[in-house]
């Protein structure tokens, strides 16, 4: 089954896809996405910025995935494209999934070692998504 | 098969209408019957009910009438839908006949003409052969009928139409009511079985009962899905399934139920989905899918033009990208089922060819038409039939499919803000356009989009949109786009692996070497073969092989940072510029020339470096050259330069650098970066690298960590720095209105004659206005500035100065107002000087600034006080008072009082000769001098009135060691006073001291002033230190200008300073003026001496 988890910064900050091969596929999806996401925050009134929602939802449905969005306050996206045949996964299980995956990018971030805006490399965060993606998928 | 295959029936498109026929008419040569069948066709409004006419003759051959069923038992179905139904049911079988005939009531051959109507009438009930048609009878009359039920004959005759033609009276019209025909129902008792719900759908849809006809569709559809599928009649089932599908989603959307033709349209895609079919004929099913998506993108898109709402989420766009998507599935499935043997032809009998030439029954085999068993009835037929659809499959151009549906979604998502969405499809379309081998396409779409993904640093989705557009460039020969591209792929930005990059790399080194690049990977071995041979054509070409690159667009392996040293450079010393150049590439390149552009471009001629060895192989690189650049090393070039002079106090910015690579010999391109730095990726690196907390690796000398690098694209060039002190000389505080004396010391220690020294001095401009009011300055001490003085000297020339040589020049400056200003003192002049060997002339100038606080020098108080030194408010007519000034040093130097004066007003005069008593008077630092003057108000009107008393004239100097000052005469106005007439004045006449016990004999004088006899009550008061003699309460009378004298001896008894009895005066005329006021005039005290014991003198001497 096809997953991918993406961090974006409007460009690329960790990728990973399952399998691997197609993962010029996902990221053209999560791209794409982007758009959903833009035209979501600016739809939400300023006033409703602060106590705004996290959690975007399901961003748009093809007919192979399903494409789900989160941003954090500093405007980070995270993005999940899981396969449109997995029904397993409820909007509940994406949101938990998004708020380990949130948790886990802020110990990267809290890291002073870590510049924001660079690509993330760490193993901990390596082994957050690994299994968050065998569990899930 | 035609490419139409996939298309739906335009019959099934459309909406359908109810379709009548008009006979009788002759709409070619009758002009009443012209004239009718205009009524009927023209002006046809939406809200009348939608009819499609045709004329036809009577005796038209309407389509033959099967003979029906009354049950499906036994029946063996041989498909589920014949293709002409449709098609029948719009166009050719009417729901009703109109029969006109023309004939009135009266007509006088009524028999005949009736009989002639009942035959027409038979006529074309004939040629329907029972079909469920109705047929009316239209009677064109020229007179206009009477009302209904007054013409008996008319009613009467209109019975005996009807009978004779088998009609009910309610299918006999006459002419004049034709417009009303419309109200006519078609029979609706085609109650068929089950199987028959599309048709019985169609024909509510005929009916306009659309609610209806959407119930009837969803059974249908829910029905075809029951059927039981296999391979054979899949396709006729999917094909069916789609029409229904098709006609659902439309009563949907025709009934503003978006979400339901959508979920409509899910629910149908779902259940298609996995029916495939037959596994060599897959393509069919892909082709189907998209066919099935672009026509539901079509009735949305159509939904939208009629007023739907949709959404960025959900709009058309998905659905045609989606049947983008298995259109370009199809294509691939196409290139696995369809690639023949070259041998395998066309089958020989066409196997698709039917007897008819069309297909009875949608979506059936033309092979094997309305077999319905599970097994095809002849394999081998079969696999003729097969083949040839896989034939026919390869002739489609599926790239223009591709292309027509992507171009569809582009302009959905266009109006839906997705530009990333439509970005991708571009991509897409652009990629197709490459499969399509129209190459030039391809490059424009790829290059239009390129920029946003560089933008927005999606690094994985540019580098494979670049592969392409390598590709595309390849293939087309283009030059400058294929080492445009080439140069992106090698560099940073690119997500390539090694060996590609160094592959790349290779090839664009050929082409500057104007040799033919190997073909790109995964090309077309056709284009590629005409590539090659556009390429030596390309090369053996003279000219255009020269390119510039703004580099600000793109990302290419060669980076480069220009700064100069310094953000200013002063003229007497070379303006020195780095430029830091780096590569990305696998492999060492050599460039040939790197040249820096300045906003002066008289200095660009000394930023440049050019490969001296021309004609090198540059395949060849050495890493021991200066002008080769090796991966990830960064690299420093060094350029000085002398200033011009006349460039002082300009700016000199880098406008661009230019690296050239290639040989001028051969071919060859620029790389130019606007402002001497910076890609399209820069920005972002630089913000990173400066936000990183990475610490700074140490590299060995000579090696730059490129990260630190900063940008100074900008410089000044400033003017020498002067080799002169200049010293001023003063005594701050400055007083106000004194002549502040400031000496300037110019000293020179310029190794050679400084010339044409220039002061200017004075007030800093730029202050606050009221400060050139009160500022002068002046180079004469000697006599106090006015208003005519300028508050700056500019230029004053003070000659040559030779070296060690000093100047010294006093100034004076006269401040009117307190308060701190700025002074400048500005010296310019010029010197020679050598910079690197050129002899140039520098303008120098140093300026010093001081702030000069100026107080006030000193504070003069003045005071009107009695003779008793007591103070006044008032002074009285022709009684002496004294004016006291007290002359308060605020200075924190020693001021010398020259000499003082006071000029009288008219009104006052001085008793005695007034002279100055503080002449020559030195004052410290808040010490006081006083003075007074004796004066004497002369009298005046009105009793009271308030007076000027005239000026006091102080003449001072600052008393000081260090220069000549001079004396400043400042004028103090002296306030004015209140003088007043007095009735009466007292006075008393005594002497200085009194003895204990000794006689103290004292006059008391009352003087009348008024012209008026006065009353006068007089009492003493007694004392405990006195005794007195005299008249202790009398009263008495004083005339008009007398003086009454009163003797009083009184006798102390008490030493020391004592009070003495109290003299009351009441004036009895003029009570205002009180006891009190009078009592002033008169002594209070007076100091009584002891009484000596061994006589006077010892205690006077003592």
């Amino acid at each position: 089954m096809q997953t991918a988890i993406m961090i974006v910064a409007n460009y690329p900050l960790y990728i990973r896809s399952v399998p691997t091969q197609g993962e010029l596929k996902f990221h053209y999806t999560v791209h794409t996405s982007l758009d959903v996401v833009e035209e979501k925050i600016s739809g939400v009134g300023k006033a409703l910025a602060d106590q705004r929602e996290l959690y975007l939802g399901l961003l748009y449905p093809t007919e192979d995935y399903k494409v789900y969005g989160y941003m954090t306050n500093s405007k980070v996206k995270f993005v999940i494209v899981v396969d449109s045949s997995n029904t397993s996964l409820r909007d509940n299980e994406i949101r938990s999934m998004f708020r380990k995956l949130h948790n886990s990018f802020t110990d990267v971030m809290c890291n002073p070692f870590y510049n924001p805006g660079d690509p993330i490399q760490s193993k901990a965060f390596d082994s957050i998504v690994s299994t968050m993606m065998v569990q899930a998928f | 098969m035609s490419p139409a295959q996939w298309d739906l029936p335009p019959e099934l498109c459309c909406r359908p209408v109810a379709f009548v026929a008009l006979t009788g008419l002759d709409v070619v040569y009758n002009a009443i019957h012209r004239a009718i069948w205009d009524a009927f066709c023209a002006n046809r409004r939406a809200d009348r009910v939608p009819i499609s006419f045709k004329v036809l003759p009577g005796d038209n051959e309407y389509p033959k009438c099967r003979t029906k069923r009354t049950s499906y038992e036994w029946y063996i179905p041989k498909g589920i839908l014949k293709t002409g139904w449709m098609n029948k049911h719009l166009n050719l079988v009417p729901a009703l006949v109109v029969l006109f005939y023309e004939l009135d009531w009266d007509d006088p051959q009524w028999k005949e003409k009736q009989s002639e109507c009942a035959t027409k009438v038979e006529i074309v009930r004939t040629s329907l052969q029972g079909r469920n048609t109705k047929v009316a009878v239209v009677l064109i009359q020229k007179k206009t009928p009477l009302p209904p039920g007054e013409d008996l004959v008319a009613s009467e005759r209109a019975s005996a139409l009807c009978g004779a033609c088998d009609l009910s009276g309610k299918s006999l019209f006459v002419l004049p009511h034709t417009d009303h025909l419309v109200g006519y129902i078609i029979r609706s008792d085609f109650l068929f079985l089950n199987k028959h719900q599309f048709k019985m759908g169609f024909f509510s849809e005929l009916k306009q009962d659309t609610q209806n006809a959407l119930k009837y569709y969803r059974t249908a559809y829910s029905l075809v899905h029951e059927l039981r599928a296999h391979e054979t009649n899949m396709l006729e089932i999917k094909t069916m399934a789609g029409f229904i599908n098709y006609k659902i989603c439309r009563l949907c959307f025709q009934h503003n139920t978006p979400l339901d033709a959508i979920a409509q349209f899910r629910k149908h895609i779902d259940l298609c989905k996995k029916k495939i079919g037959s596994a060599e004929l897959a393509f069919e099913h892909t082709a189907w899918m998209s066919k099935q998506f672009q026509s539901f993108g079509d009735l949305f898109d159509e939904a939208i033009k009629l007023g739907l709402t949709a959404i960025q989420t959900q709009n058309p766009g998905f659905y045609y990208q989606q049947a983008a998507y298995y259109a370009q599935e199809r294509k691939q499935q196409v290139g696995q089922l369809c690639s023949h043997e070259p041998g395998v032809g066309y089958p020989a009998p066409d196997p698709l060819e039917t007897t008819s030439g069309a297909l009875d029954f949608y979506g059936q085999r033309p092979w094997r038409q309305g077999h319905q068993s599970i097994d095809p009835p002849d394999s081998e037929k079969e696999k003729q039939g097969i083949l040839a659809l896989q034939v026919k499959e390869r002739d489609i151009p599926h790239s223009e499919l591709i292309i027509a549906l992507l171009s569809n979604a582009v302009a959905q998502f266009k109006k839906y803000k997705c530009p990333r969405m439509k970005s991708h499809l571009m991509v897409q379309m652009g990629e197709e356009y490459y499969h399509a081998k129209d190459y030039t396409k391809a490059l424009k779409l790829l290059d239009y989009v390129m920029c946003d993904y560089r933008t927005e640093r999606w690094w994985s989705l540019l580098t494979s949109i670049l592969c392409t557009a390598l590709k595309c460039s390849y293939l087309m020969g283009q030059v400058k786009d294929y080492i445009t591209y080439s140069m992106e792929l090698v560099g940073r930005a690119s997500i390539l692996p090694e060996e590609q990059k160094s592959r790349i790399e290779k090839n664009l080194i050929k082409v500057l070497m104007n040799e033919v690049p190997e073909p790109e990977p995964d090309c077309d071995p056709l284009s590629v073969k005409t590539a090659q041979s556009l390429w030596s054509d390309r090369i053996s070409l003279a000219g255009s092989n020269e390119f510039t690159i703004e580099v600000q667009d793109y990302v290419p392996f060669v980076q480069c940072k220009a700064k100069f040293l310094s953000p200013s450079f002063h003229i007497d010393e070379p303006v020195q510029l780095h430029v830091y150049v780096r590569a990305d590439c696998p492999h060492p390149v050599r460039f040939s020339k790197l040249c820096v552009s300045l906003s002066n471009q008289e200095y660009n001629q000394y930023c440049l470096l050019e490969d001296a060895s021309k004609g090198k192989d540059i395949l060849e690189p050495s890493t021991q050259e200066n002008m080769c650049l090796v991966p990830g090393k960064t690299r420093k070039y060094c350029f000085k330069f002398v200033a011009k002079t006349e460039d002082v106090g300009k700016k000199i910015e880098i406008t661009s650098v230019g690296l050239m690579l290639g040989r001028e010999t051969a071919r060859y391109v620029y790389l130019n970066w606007r402002g001497g730095w910076g890609d399209a990726a820069s920005s972002h690196e630089t913000l990173q690298a400066c936000r990183s907390f990475k610490k700074r690796t140490r590299f060995p000398e000579q090696q730059v960590d490129w990260d630190t690098v900063t940008i100074q694209s900008s410089t000044m060039i400033i003017s020498r720095v002067p080799k002169i002190s200049v010293q001023l000389t003063h005594e701050p505080p400055a007083l106000t209105n004194e002549m502040y004396c400031m000496i300037v010391t110019i000293q020179s220690g310029e190794d050679t004659v400084a010339k044409d020294i220039k002061l200017t001095a004075g007030l800093k401009p730029g202050q606050d206005a009221n400060l050139t009011q009160s500022t002068q300055i002046t180079l004469n001490g000697t006599e106090v500035c006015d208003d005519s003085h300028p508050a700056l000297l500019p230029d004053i020339p003070l000659g040559d100065l030779h070296p060690g040589q000093k100047i010294v020049k006093p100034l004076y400056i006269h401040c009117v107002s307190t308060g701190s200003r700025i002074l400048l003192f500005h010296v310019a002049y010029s010197v020679s000087a050598t910079v690197e060997g050129k002899d140039i002339t520098c303008k120098c100038h140093k300026d010093e600034t001081v702030t000069l606080e100026t107080v006030v020098p000193y504070e003069v108080a003045m005071k009107f006080v009695s003779s008793k030194f007591e103070h006044l408010e008032r002074v009285y007519v022709d009684i002496p008072f004294l004016l006291m000034m007290d002359i308060l040093s605020a200075s924190p130097w020693p001021i010398e009082l020259v000499n003082s004066e006071v000029q009288l007003a008219s009104s006052m005069n001085a008793i005695d000769q007034p002279q100055s008593q503080v002449e020559g008077v030195t004052l410290q630092t808040s010490e006081c001098a006083s003075e007074c003057f004796l004066l004497k108000c002369p009298p005046v009107q009105n009793g009271t009135s308030t007076v000027a008393s005239g000026h006091y004239i102080i003449s001072w100097k600052r008393k000081s060691t260090f220069a000549e000052t001079s004396v400043v005469r400042t004028i103090v106005t002296l306030p004015h006073v209140m003088v007043e007439n007095i009735p009466l004045y007292v006075h008393a006449e005594l002497p200085s001291f009194g003895r204990v016990r000794e006689s103290l004999p004292v006059r008391y004088h009352l003087e009348n002033r008024t012209g008026l006899v006065q009353d006068v009550e007089i009492t003493v008061e007694p004392s405990d230190a006195f005794m007195f003699s005299g008249l202790k309460q009398v009263r008495m009378r004083i005339l008009p200008g007398a003086e009454q004298e009163m003797l009083y001896n009184f006798y102390p008894l008490m030493a020391g300073y004592q009070v003495l009895p109290q003299l009351n005066i009441n004036l009895l005329r003029f009570p205002n003026i009180s006891n009190q006021l009078l009592r002033r005039f008169l002594p209070s005290r007076i100091f009584v001496k002891p009484q000596g014991r061994n006589g006077d003198t010892s205690i006077e001497a003592a």
